[in-house]
């Protein structure tokens, strides 16, 4: 009997075992996952593919963390069913193992869509790091890549592709590369740094299907585009996007919209059930809204409320709004919250581009809404800050794309008080 | 815990910290040395902020629930748990900037050059803060809190 049973072993599910373990020294803490390895890093798996990193160097925690925690662990095993009423899970290895708090920190599963040829060899996704492993081995056999997606999964693999040597030609259905998380200058920079590193775009089209190679249907050849171009390849990633991994809980009590509903303290309707990470739906204090917002240190924060209130001490979450720090092909990046407007109302930008560097601050309300930085990033961090308390800043927004922008640009007394608070925050 | 605290009523803006704070990363500790011949050139993690007559330096607050340890993507980022000290693990960071964005003092100095995020770590070897020490005016204390880790 698990006092903890916490199911995914990533940044949600590590996030609320230490925060157990700073309540509660003592309570049987359980964690299942369906991969074999200890927690890693994600983001790190395109580090992993093109030889930068071995899993060791992904570790995101000590390797004695589980032991040193008295954390019990399944990996490599998966959960097939959730029984509620018996607080119960069944491993598909016929283990059963019971719960008197559990955390559902799935995290999401590629989306791959139904399409011609999908069956055939050389057909990979991006998210975990079977999949880079899976793509490492047939590095040395393969020459032209397509890449199927210019979203964050998209561009992770791409520079890792490019940087093992390879022909990487991207197709985006959006007219333009990262639009969820970029508004259009922001796109045309990264792409400009895209095809100076030699990779081909084609954006506004889709794989129409994923032919075969002539000498062998089975294998991958090349790929039809929705213009009927074709473009020749050894290998097709598929990197649309992922969707929450709800599969446990269909069919049970636990609320399910995209993602798990979760309330304030990452609980869902089932009592002692939470949730959180790529599979919740937590609060996002920028919409104002219940949703899902799949980034890694969301997941952590979220799992760490979660643990805290598995283990008795009421913490409330207090929101996570999308925010991404990129790199690709050597241009920093920052973005966060509302980037791509809803309609031009009530809402004001400030920006500034000159060359590489580009800024850009959408305000409602007196509020900070979203955040584009580009080359030059470093004083974004005082600006998010701004973003996430919710901080009027109508009085000093004159100040707020200075390249020295800080502290002391704000008003007297809430740069005294930011100064002087103890404890940070 | 022990945190820094600036008093900008008596900061004159002499960036003394900076200085004093990027000697104390070198690897030669010597100032001379540290800005003409080590390359790259280590990074103060203390930053003087000015802005008209105000002015003073800030650096890590070592948060009791610090951002850029939650949002690191790698576990680089640590608090420990007996000190309360934030450090970075600058073998395990990757240098993806989340840190940055997640702090909002504005406290964490990208290391371009070397790819990993630098920042306050209190000066371990010093008896205190070498920013603290050497600051002509007072305006950087060093202050016992109650720790709430």
């Amino acid at each position: 009997m698990s006092k903890y049973l916490i199911i995914g072993n990533s940044a949600g599910g590590i996030g609320a075992a230490e925060a157990i373990r700073e309540v509660d020294k003592v309570g049987a803490i359980t964690i299942v996952s369906d991969e074999p390895y200890p927690a890693y890093s994600r983001p790190l798996i395109s580090e992993y593919l093109c030889g930068e990193r071995n899993l060791e160097g992904m570790l995101y925690r000590p390797s004695d963390m589980y032991s040193r925690n008295h954390i019990e662990t399944h990996l490599g095993k998966k959960v097939t069913k959730l029984h509620l009423e018996s607080k119960q899970v069944e491993l598909e290895t016929g283990e059963k193992l019971n719960w008197e708090k559990l955390l559902l920190a799935t995290g999401g599963t590629p989306i791959v869509p139904a399409m011609e040829g999908m069956g055939k060899r050389g057909i990979f996704t991006f998210t975990a790091l079977d999949d880079a492993k899976a793509i490492e081995k047939l590095k040395g056999q393969a020459r032209r890549v397509v890449v199927i997606g210019g979203g964050l999964i998209g561009m992770s693999v791409t520079e890792a592709l490019v940087k093992l040597g390879l022909e990487v030609s991207v197709v985006e259905l959006v007219d333009r590369v990262l639009s969820a998380i970029l508004d259009e200058p922001a796109s045309r920079l990264v792409e400009a740094a895209l095809k100076s590193a030699g990779v081909k775009l084609f954006t506004g089209k889709t794989v129409k299907k994923i032919l075969g190679r002539g000498s062998n249907e089975e294998v991958v050849g090349g790929v039809e585009l929705s213009d009927g171009q074709k473009l020749d390849c050894d290998l097709v990633i598929v990197a649309i996007g992922v969707s929450p991994r709800t599969q446990l809980a269909k069919d049970t009590a636990i609320k399910l919209n995209r993602g798990i509903v979760v309330d304030n303290y990452m609980s869902t309707n089932s009592p002692g059930v939470y949730a959180c990470g790529d599979v919740a739906e937590a609060y996002d204090y920028i919409y104002g809204a219940y949703r899902l917002t799949p980034i890694w240190p969301n997941a952590y924060m979220g799992g760490r409320v979660a643990g805290y209130n598995m283990a008795g001490k009421v913490t409330e979450y207090q929101g996570g709004t999308n925010a991404n720090s990129l790199k690709y092909f050597g241009l920093p990046i920052v973005t966060a919250g509302m980037v791509n407007l809803p309609s031009k109302d009530g809402y004001e930008i400030i920006s500034s581009a000159d060359g590489n560097i580009y800024k850009k601050i959408v305000i409602k309300d007196d509020r900070i809404m979203g955040i584009v930085f580009m080359g030059d990033i470093q004083r974004s961090g005082v600006i998010f800050g701004l973003m996430r308390e919710g901080v009027k800043v109508t009085s000093f927004k004159d100040n707020l794309l200075s390249e020295n922008f800080g502290i002391s640009c704000f008003p007297d007394e809430m740069r005294k008080n930011k100064l002087q608070r103890q404890g940070g925050k | 815990m022990k945190r820094i605290y600036p008093r900008e009523e008596v900061c004159i803006a002499c960036r003394l910290c900076e200085v004093h704070c990027l000697v104390a990363h070198s690897k030669s500790k010597d100032i001379i040395k540290a800005y003409k011949r080590e390359t790259p050139r280590a990074l103060p993690r203390i930053r003087m902020e000015a802005k008209g007559a105000v002015s003073f330096a800030v650096s890590c607050r070592h948060c009791d629930e610090p951002s850029c340890v939650h949002a690191c993507l790698t576990g680089a980022m640590k608090k420990d748990p007996v000190t309360g000290i934030v450090t970075v693990d600058t073998e395990k960071c990757v240098g993806c900037w989340t840190c940055v964005l997640f702090c909002q003092y504005g406290a964490i100095n990208p290391d371009i050059e070397r790819g990993v995020a630098t920042k306050c770590d209190l000066c371990p070897h010093l008896k205190e803060p070498a920013c603290v020490t050497n600051c002509p005016n007072e305006a950087l204390l060093l202050i016992e809190e109650p720790s709430h880790v």
